[in-house]
């Protein structure tokens, strides 16, 4: 029976049938970090339980430490120490690898795992942080969890896993130039809900993903869990397979040939059933912003606020008035009028190094407006080394930009940072919610380009005005 | 309030409504109320934005529901769709459970959330918009009395006015619950299947373990 990648990817690891719905799901890898990772190791030490497979369990800082040039332990947050320093003991008792501060591999935990070879395609991998979706766009079955799952996987290697519905998003033709994987994904999320993946696992197909490059697709498949999916993945292909091989992790020799023939195996088969599928054309994308308080409230950047006396369910009417009274906005506004008081370029969508190549090589040889306060954070130590070796941090700072050491930084607030009581920041990361940076902060979502164009000008731009 | 996984069989309590659509873990928990690597202390900063005047302060905002005389003592939480969307912090349930909320009423949760709730003896109660809606209605004159009655064993919500509303619920979320257990525990009650499929797996799928 023709079997989609989803079947594949639960068949190879299925340890066991429960019921007909629940499946014991093995657990190929496993990354902490310092938030919660350090309370699930400190309670199954207090359970006395066992990390059963330390060597195939990671540890990063990122979600706390601090990003300033020279950071200690200290962070922004008073006590934010604890978690580091619980962390190190807690690791090192469990025999984990972990990429501690000052380590030249440290970094954002979806960005480190794919650059270290340690998320593979064709893997299942957990995270105790809702992005872990992000290593689908490596072909792998990435998914997030909370603490107590956490700390099943690591005394049991595995899960008990509900079985998703599958679903297909095809992406046919090809992006416009400006557009990016960022842009698709909040425009599959503005048009079909932010629960519009609720129940499902979503493979990214067609020709738009084909031609993405991995950093990208990572992008891409970053955001499903703000489409309410359990996950979303990209099958792996030539660009994958060249992607990870000579990664620190990923294998070698005879095991290297053993695993490209089976990451050749894993797409879904012709005439493969899907539960839901949903088609978009890719020529049809604009540049996308967010203009409320949930990733569903986003749109092209040319076009006005959304009025929500036009829609016609009471609750997403208030919904709606709602998040434009946090966000300070009316309806019929352009979005491309609203002046910004900052910008952030890093987060695990968005802070790869061909996301610094990308916005670098539009704020070159520029200076942002005045009063713009901008700070790039590289999603780990080594993009930032990558990005200094090439000049590009030259090119932030000169442009205006702070340049930082890694970490999740003001994706969230993280180590107590945020640019300011109710300023209004367009931001490469995820997640637009009240409060997400930092007290009755305004955030704009968007891609790195957007970014980019909007600390130029002072207000919400559109990168094609650059291109 | 115990933050463990605490039975839960039947419950009746002051249902308080909270019916936007999206309240995700953030507004559950602000990143800045964790503030220790514990799993307690955290009912203090339970919805910390909207509870409190001012950022980090403690100071009641009497204009937040729970603040209010009428909702003290809540422990049923009616919602929206999609709640506890967004991150995957824990702290979130741990929070509701400190604050005392044993039931939450919504038409769809978060997923990473919704399994973090079984784990922790907080029951997530699926019913459609409308039901909760007749339901916060119901409760709206006096909620210190007007309390809802839910059953888990017969899946059923309760109402003083007669009105019964049945959920459904997985067998083996419901079992956990009602049962208080711990599924680490139950999972490695099949220690010996992973072994076996771990043997097979790596003549199969070498390549995909380390340090050996």
């Amino acid at each position: 029976m023709a079997k989609n990648l989803l079947d594949k990817l639960l068949d190879s690891h299925t340890v066991k049938t429960l019921d007909a719905d629940h499946r014991m799901i093995y657990i190929d890898r496993i990354f902490l970090h310092e938030r919660t990772g350090s309370i699930a190791l400190k309670s199954l030490a207090a359970s006395n339980r066992t990390v059963q497979r330390p060597e195939q369990v990671f540890c990063t800082m990122d979600h706390i430490v601090d990003t300033h040039p020279g950071r200690g332990d200290k962070t922004q947050m008073p006590s934010g120490h604890l978690f580091i320093e619980a962390t190190r003991h807690s690791t090192a008792q469990a025999g984990i690898r972990l990429f501690d501060i000052g380590d030249a591999n440290q970094g954002i935990a979806h960005v480190v795992s794919a650059e270290q070879g340690i998320a593979l395609p064709g893997c299942t991998m957990v995270c105790p942080d809702s992005h872990t979706c992000t290593l689908g766009g490596l072909g792998a079955l990435a998914w997030g969890i909370g603490s107590t799952e956490a700390e099943h996987a690591l005394a049991t290697k595995t899960l008990v896993l509900k079985k998703a519905q599958a679903m297909r998003v095809t992406f046919n033709g090809k992006l416009s130039a400006g557009v990016t994987a960022k842009d698709m994904i909040l425009h599959l999320i503005a048009a079909h809900g932010a629960n519009g993946g609720a129940g499902f696992a979503v493979e990214f197909c067609g020709e738009a993903v084909r031609e993405l490059s991995i950093e990208a697709r990572m992008t891409l498949c970053n955001m499903a869990v703000e489409f309410s999916a359990v996950t979303g993945f990209v099958a792996p292909d030539e660009k994958t397979i060249a992607y990870v091989k000579g990664r620190p992790y990923a294998p070698t020799g005879e095991r290297w040939d053993q695993a490209v023939a089976h990451w050749r195996t894993l797409q879904s088969d012709p005439g493969a059933r899907f539960d839901h599928e949903i088609v978009i054309d890719a020529g049809s994308i604009e540049p996308s912003v967010s203009w409320g308080t949930n990733p569903q409230h986003s749109m092209g950047v040319s076009h006005p606020v959304p009025s929500p006396s036009e829609n016609p369910e009471a609750e997403v009417r208030s919904a709606m008035e709602k998040a434009q009274r946090y966000m300070q906005l009316e309806p019929g506004q352009k979005l491309n009028s609203i002046a910004i008081d900052a910008a952030f370029i890093g987060s695990c969508t968005n802070s790869r190094i061909s996301d610094l190549r990308a916005a670098a090589a539009m704020l070159k040889g520029k200076r942002i407006a005045p009063g713009v306060a901008a700070v790039c954070v590289p999603g780990s130590s080594q993009v930032k080394q990558m990005a200094e070796a090439e000049g590009l941090h030259q090119v932030f700072i000169d442009a205006g930009f702070e340049w930082r050491e890694s970490g999740c930084s003001m994706c969230f607030y993280a180590g107590g940072e945020t640019f300011g009581e109710g300023k209004r920041v367009i931001s490469s990361t995820n997640r637009n919610f009240e409060g997400r940076q930092g007290p009755k902060v305004k955030t704009h979502i968007a891609s790195p380009l957007t970014v980019a164009a909007s600390a130029l000008t002072g207000r919400i731009t559109d990168p094609r005005d650059f291109l | 309030m115990s933050t463990s996984n605490a039975p839960i069989v039947r419950h009746s309590g002051v249902a308080a409504p909270l019916l936007q659509a999206n309240i995700d873990t953030d507004v559950i928990i602000p990143s800045r109320e964790m503030k220790i690597v514990s799993k307690e202390g955290l009912g203090e900063g339970l919805f910390a934005n909207w509870r409190y005047t001012l950022p980090g302060g403690r100071e009641a905002n009497p204009d937040f529901i729970l603040n209010q005389t009428a909702y003290r003592n809540t422990s049923i939480l009616l919602c929206g769709n999609n709640f506890g969307c967004g991150s995957s912090r824990e702290h979130a349930v741990w929070a509701l459970r400190e604050y005392g909320i044993r039931v939450l009423i919504a038409p769809s949760f978060g997923a990473i959330f919704y399994n973090n709730c079984i784990n922790n003896g907080l029951l997530p109660v699926v019913l459609d918009e409308d039901a909760i809606r007749e339901i916060a209605a119901a409760c709206t004159d006096n909620p210190q009395t007007q309390q809802p009655l839910i059953n888990l064993e017969e899946q059923s919500v309760t109402l003083l006015n007669g009105s019964q509303y049945e959920f459904s619920i997985e067998a083996a979320a419901k079992h956990m619950l009602i049962n208080g257990l711990d599924q680490i525990g139950l999972s490695l009650q099949h220690a010996a299947d992973i072994e076996a499929f771990e043997a097979g797996d790596r003549d199969q799928r070498g390549w995909a373990y380390l340090g050996v």
